[in-house]
């Protein structure tokens, strides 16, 4: 296995892969999958593409290009440095100062927070992943390159353009989960310094992943949303989905746009619409059937939850935030409830808390509560028998390390899957594992990016999976469900299971939480969920 | 070498204080961030247990919100004074950590009971003579000899796992020579102690005249007071200077779970946060990007509230 000797290989063998992780460096995963040699390995990389981005390990997520000249080598550096100084700054950086400069300040280098990623961890140990060894890069830089202290006592770092294009890279190199924040003697935060290193990137050199910028926030606010969906196209799309939702429970449906006075608006990631539409299907079922006052809102950025901004860009993350507490404020809702994704759970509910001020701070819920609630009042009737196959589910981390959101879906899975055929994954809860997709790797794929996630970010996910379905008969034939309430964790997890044919091999299916509600509702007609790979 | 020893002692104790106080404000003085707590919240009560919050509460605006200090109590006092985190996810190095934590709480409570037993002496000698005094004259060498040999024990296994990889690769110079610092300190005491003042007598009187400012020599002569005076000195000197250094993470810790992990206060339209929050969007911005443009002139709300530009 290839990795790096020190710190200080950041800055040196440019144009070298610091890492490099081969199937055979991994830990086996459970059966019908323990064959590492079975195993796909990572694509390589073209040579064109390691010709033109800066080198750090097998992939390659955020594309700085290699600068040409000298004085573009002295730019990089000094934009990074300025950057770094913004950072510590209150007016520009009040955002996050203050856990920034605890866990700037206060590491011991014990490590305790290494064995809780699954990264390190599914990479055989590979130094480049291990949570500390960005952070502690940053930590030399503020201290010798900024405070100008002495490297004796914050240790030593050499500082060169290929430093700091390969920790902008490395910080893409990080799902943002916090597990490692959670084990911290201390408090120290390295997932914090993670998404501050892509804030500098961002925010002052004007870096970051397309998939998450130009292709993400960015076309939000200019069209609506991230998937290119105008408020005409999502509209004509839901409709759509309300009529083949219909033939499919019996049930009629027809979801409300922009009704003024209701009590509900009704925010989805709105991948849900283009990737599984029956989720907003089941969505608009269950909530009309419960009797419910609700909308959906066809302003620009107000059909789409998602908020990359609290992935990378506190800039952005506030100008979304804002969109989505504004349309609520034109419609006069009394709330503002989430479906089913986390980060947009996380971004608008508790980040944006303290961002929304006066008649923007409009109440946000869960959808999940909401859901909890209709099941609690027993005005959809549930027959937990319909869904009488194995069932697992999925946390994602931002619902439950991040918000504490961890009984609601247990008590709807208790109302709509036999209590026999639920299997918790080890460990659940605020102690659960991230999927892989989490912090914007879910939508990013460029070059060989997905190669590398399944490989490294996802794998601890599927050995999960593989491991709550232990004992089960492993054929397509005996279908199994993992229940993940969230776009992006379902992204994540339809990726690996396709990634490890895991749908033929081994009848792995997956879907969202609402779906395993409508498929148990006695009013809607069997077979909601189709069993049909999408 | 009496003068040296006071003086030494009170600009330490000086010295420590200020700075502490001084983190405290610094921490303390900081602007309000965003939310980013970690789950569980301590303070969340029963729900604690799974990690739950009032966010599972239906419509959660609308009811008082609880927080049991309480809860947090039970969280943090076992945390600061077992290391209950590390046990359960580094094993290894709680094995050092604890025994060096450990006993530097039980050498600062040996402290604060000598300087009691001083006090006490001087303002209520009956009451020293009697079973106090006799309670006084048991836990101090307990406890004194107990914190030195659990501190040093477990400063000299923090040092050789420091001095092993992956620690060693991610440790400045400067963690090696702290911990060199505690346990010459700390074993220097120890040595004090064993050979020349094993009831700790001589390190009560001084602390006791410390505490009372009374300025005296102390009883004896020789190592029997030399070497107690230069323990003194050599412990004094390391307290006054933890708060200049990453170690200071014990008055960190307590803004990091409470400022942090736990600051789950939901900011409530019209509520107490709203003004400061409201001041802080009013922040000029000058990061430089194309689609911020920052220019120092115009505010976090200016930028939320447009579109982005590039």
């Amino acid at each position: 296995m290839k990795q790096p000797g020190s710190l200080n290989d950041m800055s040196r063998r440019p144009g070298q892969p610091l890492a490099q992780v081969a199937p055979l460096d991994q830990v086996p995963l459970p059966p019908p999958f323990d064959s590492l040699d079975d195993e796909p390995s990572i694509r390589a990389l073209s040579e064109q593409a390691r010709a033109s981005y800066v080198t750090l390990d097998d992939t390659i997520a955020v594309n700085i290009e290699r600068p040409q000249t000298a004085d573009e080598e002295r730019a990089l550096v000094s934009a990074f440095l300025s950057g770094l100084e913004k950072l510590f700054s209150v007016p520009d950086n009040w955002t996050f100062l203050q856990p920034l400069e605890m866990s700037i300040e206060h590491c011991a280098h014990c490590q305790t927070c290494s064995e809780a990623c699954h990264i390190f961890e599914e990479s055989g140990h590979n130094e480049l992943y291990r949570p500390t060894f960005r952070s502690e890069i940053l930590r030399r830089i503020y201290f010798k390159y900024v405070k100008q202290a002495s490297p004796l006592v914050h240790g030593d770092i050499d500082l060169n353009w290929e430093m700091v294009a390969r920790l902008i890279e490395l910080a893409y190199r990080c799902n943002l989960c916090r597990r490692c924040a959670q084990t911290c003697p201390i408090g120290v935060d390295n997932a914090l310094l993670s998404r501050e290193i892509r804030k500098i990137a961002s925010q002052e050199m004007g870096i970051a992943p397309r998939e998450l910028h130009r292709d993400g926030s960015v076309l939000q606010l200019a069209v609506g949303s991230s998937t290119g969906m105008t408020p005409l196209v999502v509209k004509d799309n839901i409709e759509f989905i309300d009529e083949d939702t219909a033939e499919r429970t019996g049930i009629s449906i027809k979801t409300p746009w922009d009704v003024v006075g209701a009590d509900i608006l009704l925010i989805h990631n709105a991948g849900e619409v283009m990737s599984w539409p029956e989720n907003p299907g089941a969505f608009a079922t269950i909530f009309t059937a419960a009797g419910l006052s609700w909308t959906m809102s066809s302003e620009i950025a107000a059909f789409d939850a998602i908020n990359y901004g609290v992935w990378y860009d506190d800039i952005q993350f506030a100008r979304v935030a804002v969109h989505h507490a504004a349309a609520a404020r034109r419609l006069g809702v009394r709330k503002i409830v989430i479906g089913e994704c986390g980060h947009a759970h996380k971004a608008l509910t508790v980040v944006a808390d303290r961002v929304l001020t006066g008649d923007l701070n409009i109440p946000r819920e869960s959808a999940l509560v909401v859901l909890r609630d209709i099941v609690r009042s027993g005005k959809v009737a549930f027959d937990a028998g319909r869904n009488d196959f194995p069932v697992t589910l999925h946390d994602p981390c931002n619902m439950v390390r991040l918000m504490g959101l961890v009984s609601p879906q247990r008590e709807i899975i208790d109302a709509v899957v036999p209590e026999a055929r639920f299997r918790e994954m080890a460990p659940h809860g605020v102690d659960n594992y991230c999927c892989g997709g989490g912090s914007g790797f879910a939508i990013m794929s460029g070059h060989n990016f997905a190669d590398w996630r399944h490989h490294l970010t996802g794998r601890r996910k599927f050995r999960q999976i593989l491991e709550a379905f232990a004992g089960e008969p492993m054929t397509q034939d005996q279908p199994k469900y993992v229940c993940a309430p969230c776009s992006n964790c379902k992204g994540q997890i339809r990726d690996i299971i396709a990634y490890y044919d895991a749908w033929e091999r081994a009848g792995i299916y997956y879907g969202g939480l609402v779906e395993l509600m409508v498929n148990a509702m006695v009013d809607a007609r069997p077979g909601f969920i189709d069993w049909e790979w999408h | 070498m009496t003068i040296l020893t006071y003086l030494v002692c009170y600009s330490a104790a000086a010295v420590f204080l200020v700075a502490v106080a001084i983190r405290i404000h610094g921490w303390a003085r900081m602007p309000m961030h965003l939310r980013w707590e970690l789950y569980p919240v301590a303070h969340e009560g029963a729900r604690a247990a799974y990690g739950g919050s009032y966010l599972e509460d239906s419509e959660w605006w609308t009811a008082p919100r609880r927080a049991s200090r309480w809860s947090e109590l039970r969280a943090i006092v076992p945390e600061v004074l077992f290391l209950v985190a590390l046990r359960e996810h580094n094993r290894q190095l709680w094995m050092r950590s604890f025994p060096f934590h450990f006993g530097l709480y039980l050498v600062a409570g040996c402290t604060i009971l000598m300087a009691a037993s001083g006090v006490l002496g001087a303002w209520l000698p009956g009451l020293v003579s009697g079973p106090v005094g006799g309670l006084l004259r048991v836990l101090i060498p307990v406890t004194g000899h107990a914190g030195l040999a659990l501190g040093l024990a477990g400063a000299i296994g923090l040092l050789q796992r420091r001095r092993q990889r992956p620690l060693r690769d991610y440790s400045a110079p400067m963690d090696t020579v702290n911990l060199v610092f505690f346990v010459i300190a700390l074993g220097f005491a120890l040595l004090a102690a064993w050979t020349v003042d094993r009831s700790l007598a001589t390190a009560t009187q001084l602390v006791g005249n410390l505490a009372t400012f009374t300025i005296a020599p102390l009883s004896g002569s020789g190592p029997a007071v030399v070497l107690p005076s230069l323990a003194a000195i050599l412990l004094a000197v390391l307290a006054a200077y933890i708060p200049f250094t990453h170690m200071s993470h014990f008055i960190g810790k307590y803004f990091a779970y409470h400022a942090i992990r736990w600051a789950d206060r939901p900011n409530l339209r019209g509520g107490p946060q709203e003004q400061e929050i409201n001041d802080l969007l009013d922040q000029p911005v000058s990061w430089s990007a194309p689609h911020i443009r920052g220019d120092g002139t115009r505010s976090w709300r200016d930028l939320a509230t447009k579109g982005s530009e590039e």
